[in-house]
Parts: C-alpha cells; structure tokens; sequence
C-alpha cells in the first residue's frame, strides 16, 4: 500500500528484513530430504544459496517459505539422500 | 581578522571554519588554489579533516555523497568540466537529502577551450536539486559557505548547496575580506548530527529500490524541502546578520530598485559593476536599478512575481545559453512575471560568455535599450551582446 | 539454529532468506561466505549490478549490516568516502567493504578501483564475477572469459562470441601494489572464509575476485552452480591463488582436469568448435603456466 509522503523517510532506508518475501512461491521443484539416510555432513546447509537450510541436530531442515528449488543440496549431497521432486506432487 | 584574499582563498577559509571534517579534492583551473590551500590547512593541522586525493571528479562527488551518509560534514570544489563530470552524483546528492556544500568556480564550457567565466556549467545543474548561490564578492563566497551548511543541515532541507565564484573574476582577484572567528562561527554553525547516518551495528540499507508506486512520494518530499529551503535561507541569513554584521539581500538583493523604471536582472561579479552604473546612471537622473540573483536555486518566484509588479521593464543579463526560447534565468523570471495579471516589457540580453568582458559601458548601453523597449515597446526578445558580424555596436 | 552442529566454516548467518537472486544464484553464496568471514561490524557499499536489486524492494533488506548503495561507477570512491568519514568520527573497529560486479569493477568502475588502491583506502574491494553485465541481461563486460556467448557477442556470421581475452584484474591489482589479493570461488568455501578472515586483518586496500557462477547467464541448471564452481578451480580456468605483498601462492593446484569438462556444462560455450575449445584449453595451459613459474621463480 502507498504511504502518504508524510510518513516517509527522507530517502529510502531499508531495514525490514527479506524474510517478508515469499520466495518459495518460485519453485517447480522441491528439496525432499530423506533422513534415514543422511550423514550429517552438512554440505547442503553450506552450500544453499539462500541460507533457507538451517540444521537441527546435524540434520536439515529446509525452510519451504523460502526455497527456491535449485536443487543444489540434491546435486551436492554425497548420500544422494535428497530429492528434487515436482512441487505439488505426492 | 581583516584580510586582503582571492576567492578561492575565501572558499578554503570558508571551509576550513565550518570545520568540514571529509573533503575530496580534484584539481581542475581556476578552481586549484582552493584544494591546493586546503591540503595546506590539513597538513599543517589548522584544519582537522581527513583529505582524499581523488582520481576525478565524479569520484570526488561520490566520496563526499558516502562520506555524508556516515555522517561527516563534507566539502568539495570543482569548476567547468568537473562540474558536469559529476552531474549524475549531483542527482545522486541531493536525491539521497545529503548536505554536500560545494564550491563551483563558474567557468565557461568546451568546445572551444576556455578557462574563463560565464555560468553555463552552473546553470546546467540547475535540475539537480542542488541549491545555488551566486557571489558578487569574495566576502560573500566566504560567508556563503558557512551559512550554507546551516542551511542545508537543517533536518527539514537536507539538501545539497553549490556556492558559486566567478573564474578569475572572483577566484583569482584579491579584495578585502573580514575572516570571522573560529569560536563566533563554532556558536553560529553547530556540528553536523543527521537523523540517519550509516553505521556499524543498525542493517539499515540507504538509496535502496523503489517501485513505481512510491517514488512520486519521495520526490515530493525533496520539492517540499527546496520550498523549506527558501524561508531558511532568509532566516539564516538574518542569523548571520546578527552574529556577523553582514547580508546579502535574500535571494533576490534589490539595489534601487524602489523607483526605478527599469531595473536589471544579473548574477555573479557583474553585479557589482552594474551597480556602479546604476549610480552613474541614477546621478544624470535616470530610473535604473539592479536586482541581483543571488540565489537561482531554490528560485526566488515570489521576489519576480513583485518586481514584475513595480517596474515598466525588466532586462536579464544571461551569461549562459541554454538553447531554450531565451536564456535560462531570462525564461524562469518571464515565467514567474507571468504569474501576474500584466506584466512589464522583458529582454533577454546574452552576454559574457567564454569570459568576455561585461564593461560598464556594455551595461550602460543594456540600459539605455531597455529604456527605450520599455516605453516603445520590444524589437526583440533576445539580443546577443557584443558579438562581432552583428549589426549593433556595444564597444 | 542450535549452534551444536559442526560446521567447516562458521555457523552464524548475516544474510536473510528471501533475497530476490536467481533459484542458484553464485552472488548469493559469495555475500554469504563473505559476511561469515566478516562478521557483523562491516559497512557495504553496492554499486548498480545484481546486488543492488537482491535485497529486495524498500523498505527490505536481506542483509544483517548496512548497505550504502551508490552511482554505477562510484564503488572505488565510496568507499574512501566511508572510510575518511568513520576515521573523522573515531568509529573504529569497521570493515569497510565495496562489493561490486565485474562490470562495474574492471570495465566502468575500474577508475574509481585504481584511484582507492593507489590512495591505499583501507578497505576490502570484492568483486564478484559473474563475466557479464547480468543485472541488465547478460552483456558482456570486459571480465567474459574468451569464446562466451552474451547478447552483445552472439554467435553470428558477421558478429562472433567474445573473442578478447578475459580482463586480468588480479594482476592490475598486483600493479597496484595491493597489500593483499586473492581469488575465491564457491566452490571451495572453506578456503574462501580463510582468505576473507586473513583480508579482514590487513591494513590497507585488500582485493577479492570471487568467482560467481550464474545459472541463467551461462545457460546452465542451477543445481550445478557448485559443480561447476569446482571445475573452473579443477580445470585451472579460475585458479585458486593470494597474492601477499607481491608474492604470488597457489592456495589449490586443482586436479589438471581438461577444459572441456567445465565447458559442457555451460549453454554460453556450446557454440565452440573442436578446434577453438582446443584454443582455448591451448590458452588456459599457459596460463596456469604463467602462475605456476610466478609463484616458483626461476633461477
């Protein structure tokens, strides 16, 4: 929504955080991590571009507000325990 | 402390008074004395700032833009060349409500080469949302710069100034000048203390992406500033008054004006010539006077719009060309005469430009064919002055 | 996120999710890295280039630290403006960081970039090259590697790929006489954050090329950003290397794999015959060559 001119800073300072923005709404395909087989090595949390990976326990948790589906974690996993399927697939 | 120095010597003093704490420094004639007596003041230590040698001007520009978002008090010089290299950061300064004071030797610019006055690389910011001060003498370039900085931090302005001298008229000519106190300008100028400033610590971002929807306000916000700039100006300057015991006459000073029936308009040092010929002229009695420019930016509409009501006629003396219908501050104060019912007769004289020289004589004469357009009515809008291969004599 | 779990390089994040780069964006991972090296007192000056639009519209920010976004070209001059203003003011203890394209870095930025290095701004410059103007759609800057397709350098009859050589910004660094240079990828992080974490404590103008993969400008898929990232390292194409007071190291002599390897990942090199792959593997030996006898002076 526009805000009147009265409301406004001077000039545009920013410091609302990105989190606001929904970019998992992007995605085609979706990170889907099987646990039984991970390794905790923690290369897909080092390796996501938009840090939307966080680790609980040495596992992954992929934060799907946000993924974008580039499927980097699935190509970068040396367990070949996550996998890129088709978003709003079973 | 009564001296006896050149322009660019008073913009030093100036800024070295004002106790500028960031200053970028690029060397560009007739601007050099100035960066070059300012890295003097630094090296000695009379001026605690830190100098950066910059590699052009538009780096000069955006080191002072960065410097002034982080808070620092920062001063520049340029002339000509320089001033137009920076023209996209000029936007950039003013866009991002930073007070930069600057100072602008006023030179004409090339092709042809030139070193010498006319305010074409002035005029040409006049879009910048830059607010501009022209000097009829180097007692004012001094006094400018320092009641520009209180100008322009003032937390409804935050915008950017340029005081502007006359190349080698003004920046290499030596007049008496009155350098105040450090302590009386330290009570006059307090230091600079912005709402934002960038900082370690606070994730804010500044100048950020604005989408269609929102821009409209915050340039909105700038032109009510420029307005807000107007009034401070007079306040300012009446301030200075007080503390100093000198003025400038606003944004428009009016010498004679009162009842005179033609009166010319001029920036800059010609001014002061024409006010000697305004008393020569006045002494054989006739009805002349001067209104001097002396700021372009923010315009001084309401002082037109008054003027235009008292006189028969109006000359402008443009030492630009901007390839309008007439010269550029001709155009403007036709434009706000003509916020009035009627208006008086208007010309537009070109002239100085590349440095040539505006005699008394060549003004007297300015005066003597607006007294008589002004009674008989215009032969032309524009005339051109004292170019050779035109018809009329100004020699 | 429990800070328990080991990791190889630091856990804390100093950027948000929700930046607007491209689904494997390369730039995404070198500011990540970058700020993980630098922690939380830096101040980031960000030209025009893909970075000035990632964080997001006004009033976002993806970013736990402060932004100044400038002028195209003003990076260099920037941040001697930041620096000069937060010694006038005493603010110590401040990484001042310009982080800029290559575009805005070796073609329109390069003036400003040798004015700080020759006035030895303390700062860090990094410019992330993702070898072209992608911001604007992917126009080739004076940083695309020879034989890369761009919009300006399509493949054509009249009008070929990009055939000058890539700019060699690292060594204009050196003749410079930088305190410290190096090159990063993502690739490699580890050996990333070591080299931001060693930049940070030096004194003076300290440089970083930061090789930046870019899916939709290279015409590759986005999940092979780290694959790919490697091979320019393995394939001696972005050499892994530091330059300290003029000395040059190797910091990953990479495996020696051949050229094509990284190309065949890569739409923007698919045009290239056998004979201008075999160029430029030609070109890419004496290169590493070059860097090889530079950090083994002969006798």
């Amino acid at each position: 929504m526009t805000k009147s001119h009265e409301e406004l800073p001077l000039t545009p300072i920013s410091d609302s955080p990105s989190t606001v923005t929904p970019t998992g709404k992007w995605r085609v395909l979706r990170p889907v991590v099987d646990l039984s087989k991970c390794r905790k090595c923690t290369l897909c949390w080092k390796f996501c571009p938009d840090a939307t990976i966080v680790l609980v326990d040495g596992y992954p948790e992929i934060d799907y507000v946000h993924c974008k589906g580039c499927g980097i974690c699935a190509n970068e996993c040396p367990a070949k325990c996550i996998e890129m399927v088709r978003e709003g697939a079973e | 402390m009564r001296s006896v120095m050149t322009g660019n010597y008073a913009s030093a003093y100036g800024a070295k008074l004002a106790r500028a704490e960031v200053i970028a420094a690029y060397p560009i004639t007739p601007q050099t004395s100035i960066v070059e007596k300012l890295a003097e003041f630094v090296a000695t230590g009379e001026l605690k700032a830190r100098y950066i040698p910059v590699e052009s001007e538009h780096s000069a520009m955006a080191a002072c833009v960065a410097a002034s978002t982080a808070g620092a008090r920062t001063y520049t010089a340029t002339s000509s060349h320089g001033l137009t290299l920076m023209h996209e950061v000029l936007m950039w300064a003013s866009g991002a409500r930073l007070p930069v004071v600057m100072t602008n030797v006023s030179r004409a610019m090339a092709p042809p080469w030139s070193v010498w006055v006319d305010h074409m690389d002035s005029v040409a910011q006049r879009d910048t949302g830059w607010m501009e001060f022209f000097c009829e003498s180097n007692q004012e370039v001094l006094d400018s710069i320092i009641m520009a900085y209180k100008i322009c931090e003032t937390r409804g302005v935050m915008l950017p100034a340029m005081v502007i001298e006359d190349a080698f008229v003004l920046s290499h000519t030596s007049e008496p000048v009155e350098v105040p106190d450090q302590h009386l300008v330290d009570s006059f100028l307090p230091a600079y203390e912005p709402e934002f400033k960038i900082e370690p610590g606070k994730a804010r971002g500044f100048g950020s992406l604005v989408k269609p929807d929102q821009y409209m306000e915050f340039r909105y916000k700038a032109m009510l500033a420029m307005r807000e700039a107007r009034d401070r100006i007079l306040r300012v300057e009446q301030e200075f008054k007080h503390v100093f015991g000198r003025e400038y006459g606003g944004l428009l000073e009016l010498y004679r004006c009162d009842d005179a029936e033609v009166v010319l308009v001029a920036a800059g040092s010609v001014a002061g010539t024409a006010k000697d010929v305004v008393d020569s002229m006045r002494a054989k009695g006739q009805p002349v006077g001067l209104a001097r420019l002396r700021v372009f930016r923010p315009f001084p509409h309401e002082e037109f719009k008054a003027l235009a009501r008292k006189v028969s006629g109006i000359a402008v003396l443009d030492r630009s060309y901007t390839f309008g219908p007439a010269g550029a501050f001709f155009t403007e104060i036709k434009a706000s005469a003509c916020s009035n019912k009627e208006q008086p007769v208007m010309k537009d004289y070109i002239a100085g430009l590349g440095g040539r020289d505006i005699t008394p004589r060549i003004i007297e004469l300015i005066f003597e064919d607006m007294l008589v357009v002004a009674r008989r009515g215009l032969d032309s809008e524009v005339e051109w002055v004292d170019v050779a291969g035109l018809p009329r004599r100004w020699r | 996120m429990e800070m328990m779990t080991k990791t190889t390089i630091p856990a804390e994040e100093f950027t948000y999710p929700g930046s607007t780069g491209c689904p494997g964006c390369g730039a995404n991972l070198v500011m990540r890295y970058l700020l993980k090296g630098l922690g939380e007192r830096t101040i980031v000056s960000i030209p025009a280039c893909c970075w000035a639009v990632m964080p997001g519209y006004w009033p976002n920010t993806c970013l736990k630290v402060p932004i100044l976004y400038t002028a195209f070209e003003a990076t260099g001059a920037a941040i001697s403006g930041l620096r000069a203003a937060l010694d006038a003011k005493g603010v110590e203890d401040v990484t001042v960081v310009g982080f800029a394209g290559d575009g805005g870095t070796v073609d329109i930025g390069l003036q400003a970039l040798s004015g700080a290095a020759e006035r030895q701004t303390d700062a860090i410059y990094v410019m992330y090259d993702n070898e072209a103007y992608m911001n604007t759609g992917i126009q080739r800057s004076g940083s695309t590697p020879w034989g890369a397709w761009t919009t300006t350098t399509p493949v054509g009859t009249s009008h070929s790929f990009k055939t000058e050589p890539k700019k060699d910004i690292m060594r204009i660094m050196r003749a410079h006489r930088v305190p410290y240079a190096a090159t990063v990828s993502v690739g490699y992080p580890e050996d990333f954050v070591k080299k931001v974490e060693k930049a940070r404590k030096v004194k003076g103008l300290r440089f970083i090329h930061a090789y930046s993969p870019c899916p939709p400008g290279w015409r590759m898929n986005p999940a092979r950003t780290i694959e790919v990232a490697r091979l320019a390292v393995d394939t001696h194409m972005f050499p892994l290397y530091e330059i300290e007071e003029g000395r040059v190291r190797i910091t990953r002599k990479g495996k020696g794999l051949p050229v094509s390897d990284y190309l065949r990942l890569q739409g923007r090199f698919s045009h290239l015959t056998e004979a201008e792959a075999a160029d430029l593997q030609h070109a890419v030996d004496s290169a590493w060559a070059e860097l090889l006898a530079e950090e083994h002076p002969g006798p």
